[in-house]
């Protein structure tokens, strides 16, 4: 379970801190390529998760590009870090795609409005972000719901090496074949409860928005 | 009033190459109330936004509190924040009244504001609203939180634009009152668009009428009324449709 959070919030924390500017500056500027940008990052949001790990397989194996380095910035594959990675990249486009559409919801007079008050470029993408909070956060959900349930990528990439990168969707599958159902149930449960009571979290962080 | 605060020169704003605006000179002095008045389209709304510094003008150049600004020169933010605008239809951040109210202080980096919010807010008469939800305010009220938002800055320049439009008579005199007030006690220049030529009578010292995207006229509130040059205005004040 440990394991579990950890690799899933890490991949969580990087896409919020690339999905969340990267969604924000599609939301507010208009320029060549965007269309194409958007298009992009919408298939991005439907990646089979399974592809997403052949691909970073393909990439950190040893005859793969980045396995060929054999830089210590990069991690190999059957590791947590190679988890991070594939994770990652199944959740930001979420992120950045969900964190777009709710800063193109707010008024664009705002943006004008906060200006004339005197706020800099960037007071104004954070006044727009904090009227777009409830998307925002929205789209973290999303982003974690996406990898805290997956299960292709990490078993590709991670390999389910116990006591190293078994985490609890692969471990759910290993006991389900070995026809240990008892415990497949239990871990089943204990990740339903993870996914439950990190959403009630976050339903706490958009504070009373929903009330109104 | 005789400092200039605005020395507008052959300014112009063009956008997709169709020219909207062209003022080919324009003063405006400390502490006066400049009423701009005009049919729709007539380039009232982007003469503010190039008084706020929101856009530059495509030529020209405007000189501000004796600093010149061009299309290629834009004023620095310390400026650009003496000057500010209460729109037609005002966005209120979905936060308290009192927090909308401080949100241009806290722009600023200030840290205590509690004894300026709560004087401006009394201005208003919102005092008892302050923490309530700006969202759910009437129009009338929440016109008055976006006057207050700006009155607290403490501006050089206030810029109106239609403040009263949709507005309630008791809440167009409500505002009224305030803006009279402002320029009374913070000296405050105000440039005032409006559709209203009763609005622009009874609060303005000077009157501009614009017609597409020029100064038609420009006198004294007096003369604009009573001795208009151009029979444009005339027709303006008395209601008539002029294009």
């Amino acid at each position: 379970m440990a394991l579990s959070l950890r690799v899933s919030g890490m991949a969580l924390l990087v896409s919020a801190l690339i999905g969340i500017p990267l969604g924000a500056m599609m939301g507010l500027s208009r320029f060549r390529g965007r269309k194409l940008l958007i298009a992009l990052l919408y298939t991005g949001m439907g990646f089979p998760p399974v592809v997403v790990g052949l691909f970073v397989y393909l990439m950190l194996s040893r005859s793969g590009p980045f396995g060929q380095l054999n830089s210590p910035l990069i991690p190999e594959l059957f590791t947590a870090g190679a988890m991070v990675i594939a994770q990652t990249i199944i959740s930001f486009p979420l992120v950045a795609g969900f964190t777009m559409a709710a800063v193109m919801g707010v008024d664009p007079y705002l943006r004008q409005q906060v200006q004339a008050l005197g706020a800099t470029r960037w007071q104004t993408v954070q006044s727009v972000l904090t009227e777009a909070r409830v998307g925002v956060i929205v789209s973290i959900i999303a982003g974690f719901g996406s990898i805290i349930s997956e299960v292709g990528a990490v078993m590709l990439v991670g390999g389910n090496i116990e006591g190293s990168t078994r985490v609890l969707t692969t471990a759910i599958v290993l006991e389900t074949r070995k026809g240990n159902f008892e415990l497949a149930i239990a871990l089943g449960i204990i990740l339903l409860s993870i996914s439950f009571l990190t959403n009630v979290a976050m339903l706490r962080l958009q504070g009373r928005t929903f009330d109104e | 009033m005789s400092e200039i605060v605005y020395h507008l020169k052959e300014v112009t704003k063009s956008y997709n190459g169709r020219r909207v605006l062209q003022v080919d000179s324009l003063d405006i002095q400390r502490g006066e109330i400049l009423a701009v008045v005009g049919p729709s389209g007539a380039g009232k709304s982007t003469l503010l936004r190039l008084l706020n510094f929101l856009e530059p003008p495509t030529s020209g150049s405007i000189r501000f509190l004796d600093s010149e600004f061009s299309p290629d020169r834009t004023p620095p933010l310390a400026l650009r924040r003496r000057v500010t605008t209460v729109f037609q239809r005002p966005i209120l951040l979905n936060r308290t009244v009192w927090a909308n109210v401080a949100y241009g202080l806290q722009l600023r980096g200030q840290r205590e504001f509690t004894s300026q919010v709560q004087a401006t807010l009394e201005q208003v008469g919102l005092t008892s609203m302050a923490h309530q939800r700006a969202r759910t305010l009437s129009g009338g009220e929440a016109q008055r939180v976006a006057l207050a938002r700006a009155m607290v800055l403490q501006p050089d320049v206030l810029l109106l634009d239609e403040p009263t439009a949709n507005l309630d008579p008791y809440n167009v005199g409500l505002i009224e009152e305030i803006v009279h007030m402002l320029n009374a006690k913070q000296s405050a220049s105000l440039v005032l668009v409006t559709h209203n030529v009763f609005q622009a009578k009874r609060l303005a010292h000077r009157v501009a009428l614009m017609l597409e995207g020029q100064i038609a006229e420009i006198a004294d509130v007096d003369s604009f009324f009573e001795s208009p040059r151009d029979p444009r205005t005339a027709a303006f004040a008395r209601g008539e449709m002029v294009y």
